[in-house]
């Protein structure tokens, strides 16, 4: 049974023009010790559907899904209390922006503590000292002197390591990484990612990597899921998928990665994401598709097989060549 | 810190002279002799008047007044009061006691209702609560204070006869006021029913007082809060698995206090103002009632030192809302 098991999750965001589809029909598995990326562009929904499982959407937002478990317990009608003995305890997440995501009014030992507080039975002077093994294991120097410090007084990467020990206050079974680096200095993005990696392969927790960095995919990830416009749209292995991608959009985003580039000129998908007002009759990356056909823009499509890499797609490519048919 | 605090204070005295010169010239401005209504009805002849011109210093040019008015301040010396005979300074101690008893209670009452109104509507923004809370805010805000006395006393004195009219305690209590502080000298003076009665009387002025605070505290919570509550640091909070009240109550409050503490700071100004008319309703013998006279009476060196004690103490405040923003926030520290 995997750990985190997510089928057909849909998010609505309430909007002066209606109701828009930030996730549409989503389906999320990961097992305990999995690295599982989910990549995108900016708008397909990877965030949303964490933050959907998270509990952190506003109140705008209306979700609903088959199925929403985690760790054997159905989310989707857990009362707030279950879902807060279980959120920050066994599904932690840390976020974009490390500097704004702590509070600026309380020291990093109070809001390190805090979450022990909430979770752990610790008496204060065990909290204490696990709050400075957290910040040695997370490799700030100095931890005493820092658990006294705003958050104002330490840089963007040391804030990530803070809110990265925080995360694993509680010994979490899945972290959720969302976009952690993309704020932070190239250097510190590479130190960032190696201690993520160290911290699951030492603790044995999963992981979720959201990014839209395919470079960042390729040196972290055992699997790959790729959303488009809120729509998971292939996903498969590390290795397969850049070897084999199946879904025309994998290949044009792998095809974008500048170390792949033949020509001096970058390529790169034309067009955007479709938004609330724009959204295709059949599927949805049709307007963005070189290989489309006229079925592409009628019928909307529906998964491949696994070994075609659950491509919502109607001619998957396999070795860079479409198929004719799925059947 | 304490540099901030010198600095701050070296800001004081230009509007320690900008104050005192406008509470100078305010009063002086009034038409009406405040000689002749010494005299009152009697009248007074024509020698006996320039005599008593010159002996209280106004047959000198305006600006010669003012030195004497302003050196006299420096020595901590406000003037004799032409009422009473008595310093000006002694007056106004013996009244202020209670008006800050009166405004101590007034802003307790805004802060203690007005912050938790003000989460609530904001955490519950746009379903009923929000909409109850802030048009009772509006109301509150837009009702004039005279009018709102007159209505509380006609319904909680009158028809139910649950409180008293006016005063700060009943006639039968009778004790030597120690603190100034009817609350605490009722306490001391052991009687029975002293304590009880002296909150009676607390209860119309001080809502009566508080109503205009509170509905602005309540409205600045809100709109302080509702900006706070889509931060990043508040979403952390909650990924803690953290409880609501202690992610509204502690994480987005303490972020969103700064407004608060200053539209507080600014109050105390309204709260001066506003204890002159619910003094004056409800008998309340404090400074703003004895202004009212003084101004009746053309008391100028009463007027004008009153004027500027009460501006003071508006400064001091909001100097230590400038030294609260520091404490709440890390990040102001300079």
């Amino acid at each position: 049974m995997p750990l985190l098991d997510v089928r057909n999750l849909c998010v609505d965001f309430r909007t002066a023009n209606g109701l828009f589809r930030a996730v549409d029909g989503v389906d999320v598995q990961v097992n305990v010790g999995d690295v599982l990326a989910i990549v995108g562009e900016s708008g397909s929904g990877k965030s949303v559907s964490m933050l959907a499982l998270m509990g952190l959407l506003p109140w705008t937002a209306t979700i609903n899904a088959d199925l929403l478990h985690f760790d054997g317990v159905d989310l989707a009608s857990a009362n707030t209390q279950q879902r807060r003995s279980i959120i920050g305890k066994d599904v932690a997440m840390i976020f974009q922006e490390p500097m704004s995501s702590l509070n600026p009014c309380f020291t990093i030992g109070f809001q390190l503590r805090e979450t022990m507080k909430a979770h752990l039975p610790l008496s204060r002077r065990e909290r204490q000292s696990r709050a400075i093994q957290l910040l040695e294991q997370v490799g700030l120097p100095e931890p005493e002197r820092r658990l006294k410090a705003f958050p104002h007084q330490l840089s963007g990467g040391m804030c990530q390591r803070v809110m990265i020990a925080m995360a694993i206050a509680c010994k979490p079974k899945l972290l959720i990484a969302d976009e952690p680096t993309p704020a932070l200095d190239v250097t510190i993005q590479a130190q960032i990612l190696e201690l993520l990696l160290d911290l699951q392969k030492d603790t044995g927790m999963a992981l979720v990597l959201i990014t839209h960095d395919m470079g960042v995919v390729a040196e972290t990830a055992q699997r790959v899921s790729v959303q488009y416009a809120g729509q998971k749209v292939e996903e498969q292995g590390v290795r397969d998928l850049f070897a084999n991608p199946h879904h025309p959009y994998t290949h044009a985003l792998l095809a974008a990665l500048p170390e792949r580039a033949t020509s001096r000129q970058l390529p790169s998908i034309p067009g955007v994401v479709p938004g609330q007002f724009d959204r295709p009759k059949g599927c949805l990356f049709s307007p963005r598709c070189t290989y489309a056909k006229d079925r592409c823009f009628q019928e909307v499509p529906v998964a491949a097989p696994p070994a075609l890499g659950l491509a919502r797609c109607h001619y998957p490519l396999v070795d860079g060549i479409a198929q004719r048919e799925v059947s | 810190m304490l540099s901030f605090i010198l600095r701050r204070l070296g800001t004081f005295i230009p509007t320690f002279i900008g104050v005192s010169i406008v509470s100078f010239l305010f009063i002086r401005l009034l038409p009406g002799d405040p000689i002749l209504l010494m005299a009152g009805e009697r009248g007074m002849s024509a020698e006996r008047h320039a005599q008593l011109m010159v002996q209280f210093g106004f047959d000198q040019p305006l600006i010669t007044q003012y030195w004497d008015y302003l050196t006299g301040i420096l020595r901590g010396d406000l003037g004799i009061s032409f009422k009473t005979k008595r310093p000006v300074w002694d007056e106004f101690f013996a009244l202020f006691p209670a008006t800050l008893e009166l405004s101590l209670c007034a802003i307790v009452f805004a802060v203690v209702l007005g912050i938790p109104a003000g989460i609530i509507a904001a955490v519950k923004r746009g379903k009923w609560p929000d909409q109850v809370l802030m048009s009772t805010a509006l109301v509150g805000y837009s009702m004039p204070i005279f009018w709102w006395a007159l209505l509380l006393i006609i319904l909680f004195s009158g028809m139910l006869g649950w409180t008293p009219v006016s005063g700060r305690i009943s006639l039968m209590f009778f004790f030597p006021s120690g603190t100034g502080f009817m609350l605490i000298d009722s306490l001391r003076s052991g009687q029975a029913g002293a304590f009880a009665s002296a909150v009676e009387h607390l209860i119309l002025p001080t809502i009566v007082l508080g109503t205009i605070p509170l509905a602005v505290i309540a409205r600045q919570t809100r709109s302080a809060m509702l900006e706070v509550l889509s931060e990043d640091y508040v979403r952390t909070a909650k990924a803690k698995g953290l409880g609501p009240l202690r992610v509204n109550g502690l994480h987005a409050l303490r972020n969103a206090l700064i407004p608060v503490i200053t539209v507080i700071g600014l109050s105390v100004g309204t709260l001066m103002a506003g204890a002159i008319l619910t003094e004056t309703i409800f008998s309340w013998p404090g400074v703003g009632k004895w202004m009212v006279e003084g101004i009746g009476s053309r008391d100028y060196t009463a007027v004008q030192g009153g004027l500027l004690m009460i501006a003071l103490i508006v400064m001091v405040v909001n100097l230590v809302v400038d030294v609260l923003y520091g404490l709440i926030n890390p990040k102001i520290r300079r």
